[in-house]
């Protein structure tokens, strides 16, 4: 067997605020091979980004990482020096954020901001990196890309600017992309636009994909595996088919409930009732307790990982297997 | 871009137009306007004579006409103390003046942003919380008290640097100019300084809450994410975002810094327009306090103008709304 | 978030408790206040602490002139402070001076404040051009340097203590009704004015009894950052001989008396008036920053 491109293991990030110590990630694990694309979902505060910032090294003073290994090609992320980290952040390892209004610098112009980007790893003139990031642009699907380098991100609409992110990102052909959910700002015919050149783009040069997104019916086609994460947690992996089509776990049962597409019309949007708990003041035991219509006495302890069917991981001590899908 | 630039310079028009009238009004309704323009010397035939070729018995707002004009043909009388033109006067004092201003400007952006900077970057570090404690001190302690202090430490006790006078001059342009020779840097040290603790601690705390602003910004991680050095993102994507609000405020210091050299250079005798000011005052030489007025006010406008100006050429934001 | 019930306090929490609790939490800004508490005692008192009155020239020895610290004066007390070239036992001078100096600032920034308050919330209440035309006036005020101003003034009317208030009141004004509108624009749109109007109440009722309370808070945090700075100013005129006449020295002027003697070595007679100035200043603003902070409900947590 290969090693897979990345292996996270019971990775911790936390925050020590003033307040109390946040979990944000906590005990999280999952794998990604060469090629693939891995569904990151879940609710707002989830942890989603904080997952991916921790991968590539970027989790701020008060969080840091508390325990766990990430280990890209075997190596173990979490311990390598900054230096090192450094090397292969925009270069092996690179992210798409969230919000594309503020990704890029107002005050740069675009093509500082992309040769910069070329030249943090390439060892190329500043001409040679600037034809690199004129065929970045192109790649994406920016018009007129010689002109369009010379301006500044205002002059881009939303969409323009997260094509541009992605160039960025794609520069030096990463074995491993974090798309933080890069379309949610978008309008819907875009987003589907980027969605495909990006896991184009992907499987062409064999990068690895973690695309995050708290809309299950985003990825519905796009993903090979999904995991679903709940207040720090991962809840649920499997294959992405398999999961969307028989969850095991409560709340991915609630959330597919919840998508509209899969939901006849006409019918109510089903929707999971209560509000994300504060990670603050997480209950003991199960965290979805509070809001799972299955809970019992028996969720006051910690749900472990199981397997309840084949190539499923679940944390529940009463996962959805008896019911037929 | 043409039409913003218009509707400023009308702006800029009506403020120095109506202070025109405030120092007119003060001149010549506030105080005896025989007093001000005509030497306590002058015996009774004299005073009517004078009255008279001035217009002093013409009504009020011909009067005014009759200032303006003269003020636009550079003519605002002349000191009773030197006998020479009020404007000539204030003229060969200012270069003084600009060089000791311009050099504290420059010195605040020069300890300013460094200091900013860092305090911005370790704000929980004892230095930062030293930096911040003395921006204190140098927004409210008053600057003649700080420059007394100066000479006292650094002239007096030390006997580093000398305390009074421009020193040693070289000419360039036709002006002298005090930087251009050692002795005259020596000189412009501790006045400079003096007067720019003030800007220093104002640039230093633009530039710390611009940091801290600024850091958590998405595309500081993103930049971050590339994979750049932390001094590509903190010299090029940080500051860059900063320098702009921070130019602009130390652009627009700059008139503030002309108007509080006279305290500087009161306590330092530098021989700027703001000694002779002072000295105007004192001795009643209104002629000149007068043209001193007249002319801070232009310089001021002048100087907010070429600022905002500035701003828009710099940021590129702005710069795109005035165009389009 | 869940209610998890916190410890009852026992005393009832008024909002002036609580108030008093939030700026004592600093142990600085409360050093500072009680600082100028006794500051602004002595000052007050000064004719019942000091030995000599440095305003009365029949109680001032020449003979006396640049005595160092702690010299013995003919009538029998000590100089603790030394005195000036005119024989002023320093230590009166500086108590005197404070009296000056924190009445012109103090009864400036009140002054100020009263009239800029007003003009603040009639521009407020009033709106439209009659707004329009204050702010316009408030901004162009306030981009003038508060030097340049005080001096156009003093340089019109000559010296004097009453002088140099006016010109402070001048300089300082457009900040309060800066502030004022600004708080008073926020506070109108809230319902308790708008239902004080459907009730029809006259206007300056709503505007005093209504309005008002409710600007107060960033009125006391720029009357003390003024208060201050006018102190500072006042200072500044003084020294460079344009404020207060030279019979009734405040601390800028006994500092500048002294400045001349300072490079022969009798520091005394400017430094000690300075340090005066200098810790009243701080102590001052040190008290507005934390009132600040507690005051600003921006930044409270
Ligand atoms: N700097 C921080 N200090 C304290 N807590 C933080 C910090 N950053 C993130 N968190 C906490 O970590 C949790 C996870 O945040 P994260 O941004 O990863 O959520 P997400 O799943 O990406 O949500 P969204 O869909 O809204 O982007 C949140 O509850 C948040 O409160
Ligand atoms: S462990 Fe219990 S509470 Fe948690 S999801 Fe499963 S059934 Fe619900
Ligand atoms: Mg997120």
């Amino acid at each position: 067997m290969t090693t897979p491109t990345l292996e996270v293991r019971n990775l911790r990030t936390h925050f020590f605020t003033r307040a109390g110590v946040v979990k944000a990630v906590d005990d999280v694990s999952f794998t990604i091979a060469s090629g693939r694309v891995l569904g990151l979902v879940g609710e707002s505060g989830s942890g989603k980004t904080v997952t991916g910032f921790s991968i590539i090294g970027l989790v701020d003073p008060p969080g840091r990482i508390a325990g766990g290994a990430i280990l890209y090609q075997g190596q173990d992320l979490a311990k390598l020096p900054e230096r090192e980290m450094r090397a292969l952040r925009g270069n092996r390892i690179a992210m798409i954020f969230q919000d594309p209004m503020m990704t890029l610098n107002p005050v740069l112009r675009i093509d500082t901001q992309m040769i910069e980007a070329v030249q943090a790893h390439a060892k190329v003139s500043h001409a040679e990196a600037r034809t690199r990031a004129r065929d970045a642009l192109g790649m994406v699907g920016i018009p007129s890309p010689d002109e369009r380098l010379q301006a500044y991100p205002h002059q881009f609409s939303g969409g323009m600017r997260q094509r541009v992110a992605i160039a960025i990102a794609l520069l030096h052909h990463p074995d491993l992309l974090i798309a933080d959910e890069p379309t949610t700002a978008l309008d819907v015919t875009i987003q589907a636009q980027i969605l495909a050149e990006v896991q184009k783009l992907a499987v062409n040069y064999g990068t690895a994909l973690i695309w995050i997104t708290h809309d299950l019916s985003v990825i519905a086609g796009l993903a090979d595996e999904i995991a679903v994460m709940y207040a720090g947690r991962i809840v649920e992996t499997g294959a992405a088919d398999a999961v969307l089509d028989r969850p095991v776990h409560p709340y991915t049962h609630g959330l597919i409930g919840s998508v509209p597409s899969r939901n006849r019309r006409g019918e109510k949007l089903r929707q999971i009732p209560g509000t994300t708990p504060s990670l603050l003041r997480l209950p003991p035991g199960c965290a979805f307790r509070t809001r799972c219509p299955r809970a019992d006495a028996a969720c006051e302890q910690e749900p472990l990982p199981s397997q309840p069917v084949p190539e499923r991981t679940v944390r529940c001590f009463h996962p959805l297997v008896a019911v037929a899908a | 871009m043409t039409t913003w630039l218009i509707r400023r310079l009308i702006q800029a028009l009506f403020v120095v137009l109506a202070m025109s009238v405030i120092v007119f009004i003060g001149v010549h309704v506030i105080g005896n306007p025989v007093d001000i323009l005509i030497s306590p010397e002058a015996d009774q035939a004299e005073r009517a004579r004078i009255i008279a070729a001035l217009g002093l018995d013409q009504p009020l707002w011909k009067q005014y006409l009759l200032f303006v004009n003269d003020a636009l043909h550079g003519n605002l009388g002349r000191s009773f103390v030197f006998n020479e033109p009020a404007l000539l006067l204030i003229a060969q004092r200012m270069p003084a003046t600009m060089e000791l201003a311009v050099t504290a400007v420059l010195m605040s952006i020069l300890f300013g942003i460094p200091l900013g900077l860092y305090a911005g970057l370790y704000p929980e570090g004892a230095v930062a919380r030293t930096i911040m404690a003395g921006s204190i001190l140098g927004f409210s302690l008053p600057t003649f008290w700080v420059g007394l202090m100066l000479i006292m430490v650094f002239a007096v006790q030390l006997g580093w640097l000398p305390s009074t006078g421009r020193g040693t001059t070289a000419e360039l342009f036709g002006i002298q100019w005090s930087f251009l020779t050692l002795d005259g840097l020596r000189h412009l040290v501790l006045p400079a300084l003096n007067l720019s603790l003030f800007n220093i601690s104002l640039v230093l705390r633009l530039t710390r809450a611009g940091v801290r602003e600024t850091l958590p910004m998405d595309f500081v991680k993103f930049a971050r994410a590339k994979g750049l050095t932390p001094a590509r993102v903190i010299f090029v994507h940080v500051l860059k975002n900063i320098m702009i609000p921070v130019v602009t405020v130390v652009g627009l210091e700059l008139g503030s810094t002309i108007a509080f050299a006279v305290v500087t250079e009161s306590v330092f005798a530098w021989p700027g327009m703001g000694k002779l000011i002072i000295d105007s005052i004192n001795v009643l030489d209104r002629p000149v306090i007068v043209a001193y007025l007249m002319m801070i006010v232009l310089l001021f406008v002048t100087i907010n103008l070429v600022v905002d100006l500035l701003y828009t050429v710099l940021d590129p934001r702005v710069r795109l709304e005035a165009k389009g | 978030m869940s209610t998890t019930a916190l410890p009852v306090v026992a005393r009832e929490e008024t909002p002036f408790r609580r108030f008093v609790a939030e700026f004592a939490a600093s142990r600085v800004a409360l050093a500072a206040l009680v600082l100028f508490v006794l500051i602004g005692l002595a000052a007050i008192f000064a004719p019942f602490i000091v030995p000599q009155n440095p305003y009365d020239l029949a109680q001032l020895d020449i003979m006396d002139g640049r005595l160092p610290p702690g010299s013995a004066s003919a009538a029998g007390y000590t100089y603790i402070l030394g005195t000036d070239d005119q024989g002023r036992d320093m230590f009166s001078g500086i108590l005197y001076g404070l009296r000056i100096s924190l009445g012109v600032g103090v009864g400036s920034a009140l002054i100020a404040c009263v009239f800029g308050t007003a003009l603040g919330l009639f521009a407020a209440y009033a709106g439209g051009r009659t707004d329009a035309a204050i702010m316009r006036l408030v901004d162009l005020q306030l981009s003038f340097p508060s030097i340049l101003v005080a001096l156009m003034i003093l340089a019109m009317l000559g010296k004097g203590v009453m002088n140099v208030v006016l010109a402070l009141v001048i300089v300082e004004w457009a900040y309060y009704t800066r502030t004022v509108r600004a708080s008073a624009l926020v506070e109108r749109r809230r319902e308790y004015i708008e239902a004080a109007e459907c009730l029809a109440l006259p206007k300056h009722r709503i505007m005093f009894r209504h309005l008002l309370p409710n600007c107060l808070p960033p009125l006391i945090v720029i009357g003390t950052q003024q208060v201050a700075r006018a102190i500072a100013l006042e200072a500044t005129l003084s020294f460079l001989g344009l404020g207060v006449p030279i019979t009734e020295p405040s601390l800028g002027l006994l500092i500048a008396n002294g400045y001349q003697y300072m490079l022969s070595g009798k520091y005394w007679i400017s430094f000690y008036p300075g340090i005066a100035l200098l810790v009243t200043i701080v102590a001052i603003n040190l008290v507005g920053d934390q009132l600040r902070d507690v005051l600003n409900p921006r930044l409270q947590r």
